[in-house]
């Protein structure tokens, strides 16, 4: 646990507790973002460059992108009256405290079972590309056709509205 | 005598920090180099500017500006203290904490990018084995920041011209990518140093830059209509036009805050015109083999300002594209391109030396470009226009 794991841990939970406890939605997105870049940086500490470039790729520059028009073009951007605290907020803290202790029990059992002093794998993003069309080809093309249908639902949703306005 | 010339910065850096202790040296050198990059590259863009406004004058057959030194070279100095003494004028209602950072972010991301490119022999910051994904990255950021100005200004023209400049540059990012995929294809490595090397071989004089190949020239052409597009420039520059939306997402920005949106821009121009180099012209690689006395930093730089040159020129060349032209463009005709310029760059690989994968791989671009030209192009009908208006 180096102090840089520790900045960086800093800055990803300061940015989700932002997203949650700002008023303005859009600085919500602007915060979660914070998050995912943080999420980045920590991938790059465990010298997992692929990883941590793409989330920077896809998190930062599109999802964020995404969610921020998403508030934008709904109604959404309207900061709310009454806060943001929720009338449930008990049920909630609950239920969260129940499952983080459920995630952080899994993850510690199977630090307890890993053997100590393991190398750390050296993964070059050849070995990821010899990965993806060898052993993990399937995921690949299951997810390359979702990623297609998700394409031809976004032009189909754009086309109705065409043909309403002819 | 002509490696000293050619390794000077290397040398001179390795001098300086041998001052210091052991332990030292590595961070030194790091703050060093990054201190060159964020002088050098302003000094260039104060050239730049110049270079544009005399050479845009010029080519609207008016003089560019020559008041302020002989030739008007002083004049990226005036501008200098101009914008920084103005007024910093921040709207009542915008957002004072986004407006802020919106710049900020945009500069950072940038100047990001230069970390990975070449800049000649052994003169990379930082060798990383996916640098060219580091620099999409990087550049990826800046569409949010382009958002981020322009929605904390509170100003319909600017939320308007974020809007259009987020689609836009998303829309060309594709075709940015895929084009650099196929140089990352043939050279089988991320890594802008291993691309480099491979293009640093001779047959006779000629180099083998891969802009001398038949996908590298597709690849080259559509990758620079990709970063016009990307950096919002003439004739993708609809977001930022002046007769269009005031000024687009930096409306309600003045003084420094401007002028870093403006030196934002100009360093992404360098930073993506040194990636494009990287990545088809060879680098810092001299173009023939009888000019490798030349030092290896001067190829590169005069190559990035033979780039910014021609973006120069094109903007005062051709007319701006419209909204729907532009995305059109970008997503009827570039992209299908460049994921057919990906099947010709395998299809030269596995074709092997000879003269038939040069005749295929030619033929096939040039029949497609040709066939798509007169599809897209043709007009069915001449009937009065029919707009689309947004609900």
């Amino acid at each position: 646990m180096t102090v840089v794991f520790y900045i960086l841990a800093a800055m990803t939970v300061a940015g989700g507790m932002a997203a949650m406890l700002l008023k303005n939605t859009v600085h919500c997105a602007l915060a979660v973002t914070v998050a995912f870049a943080g999420l980045a940086f920590l991938f790059l500490d465990l010298d997992a460059q692929f990883a941590g470039f793409a989330q920077i790729l896809v998190y930062v520059g599109a999802v964020a992108i995404l969610v921020v028009f998403a508030i934008l073009l709904t109604r959404g951007s309207e900061t709310p009256k009454d806060g943001v605290a929720s009338k449930h907020w008990l049920a909630g803290l609950v239920i969260a405290a129940g499952v983080f202790a459920v995630m952080g029990w899994a993850i510690l059992q199977s630090a307890a079972v890993l053997p100590h002093e393991m190398p750390v794998p050296a993964v070059t993003v050849l070995d990821i590309g010899n990965a993806l069309v060898t052993r993990y080809v399937l995921p690949l093309e299951i997810v390359a056709l979702l990623l297609t249908a998700a394409m031809l639902g976004a032009v189909i949703v754009a086309l109705h509205e065409k043909e309403a306005a002819q | 005598m002509i490696e000293k010339m050619d390794q000077i910065f290397v040398l001179l850096l390795h001098w300086l920090t041998g001052f210091l202790p052991a332990w030292l040296q590595a961070i030194a050198g790091v703050v060093i180099c990054v201190a060159v990059i964020v002088c050098l590259y302003p000094a260039l863009f104060a050239l730049a500017v110049l270079l544009e406004r005399k050479g845009l004058g010029r080519m609207q057959n008016r003089y560019g500006p020559n008041r302020v030194g002989p030739y008007g070279i002083l004049q990226p100095i005036a501008d200098g203290v101009k914008s920084l003494t103005k007024e910093d004028i921040v709207p009542l209602s915008a957002d004072a904490v986004v407006h802020f950072l919106a710049p900020v972010v945009l500069v950072v991301a940038v100047f990001m990018g230069f970390a990975v490119v070449p800049m000649g022999r052994n003169m990379v910051l930082v060798d990383m084995d996916a640098g060219l994904l580091f620099y999409f990255a990087m550049s990826a950021t800046t569409e949010l920041s382009v958002f981020m100005a322009g929605w904390s200004s509170r100003n319909k023209y600017s939320l308007l011209g974020a809007m259009r400049a987020v689609a836009q540059m998303i829309s060309y990012e594709v075709p940015l990518l895929m084009s650099s995929v196929a140089v990352v294809m043939i050279t089988g490595s991320l890594s802008l140093t291993k691309i480099v090397d491979a293009q640093n071989s001779y047959t006779g004089i000629f180099p083998h830059w891969y802009i001398f190949t038949p996908w590298g020239f597709a690849g080259f052409v559509m990758y620079a209509i990709a970063t016009t597009a990307e950096t919002n420039r003439s004739p993708f520059d609809l977001p930022e036009g002046e007769s269009e939306l005031v000024a687009g997402y930096h409306t309600e920005y003045s003084g420094f805050k401007f002028a870093l949106f403006f030196l934002g821009e100009y360093v992404a121009m360098f930073s993506i015109s040194g990636l494009g180099t990287t990545l088809f012209l060879g680098g810092w690689s001299a173009p023939f083999s009888f000019l490798t006395w030349v030092p290896s930093w001067i190829w590169f730089f005069s190559k990035i300002m033979l780039s910014i040159c021609v973006f120069i020129w094109v903007r005062g060349t051709l007319p701006r594209l419209r909204q729907d032209q532009l995305m059109n463009f970008a997503w009827k005709f570039v992209l299908p391109l460049t994921l057919l310029n990906l099947f010709v760059a395998a299809l030269w690989r596995f074709l092997g030396e000879g003269w038939e994968r040069w005749v295929f791989c030619s033929a096939i671009l040039a029949v497609v470009y040709v066939a798509m030209g007169l599809v897209e192009m043709r007009r069915d009908h001449f009937g009065p226009r029919k707009y689309r208006y947004a609900e």
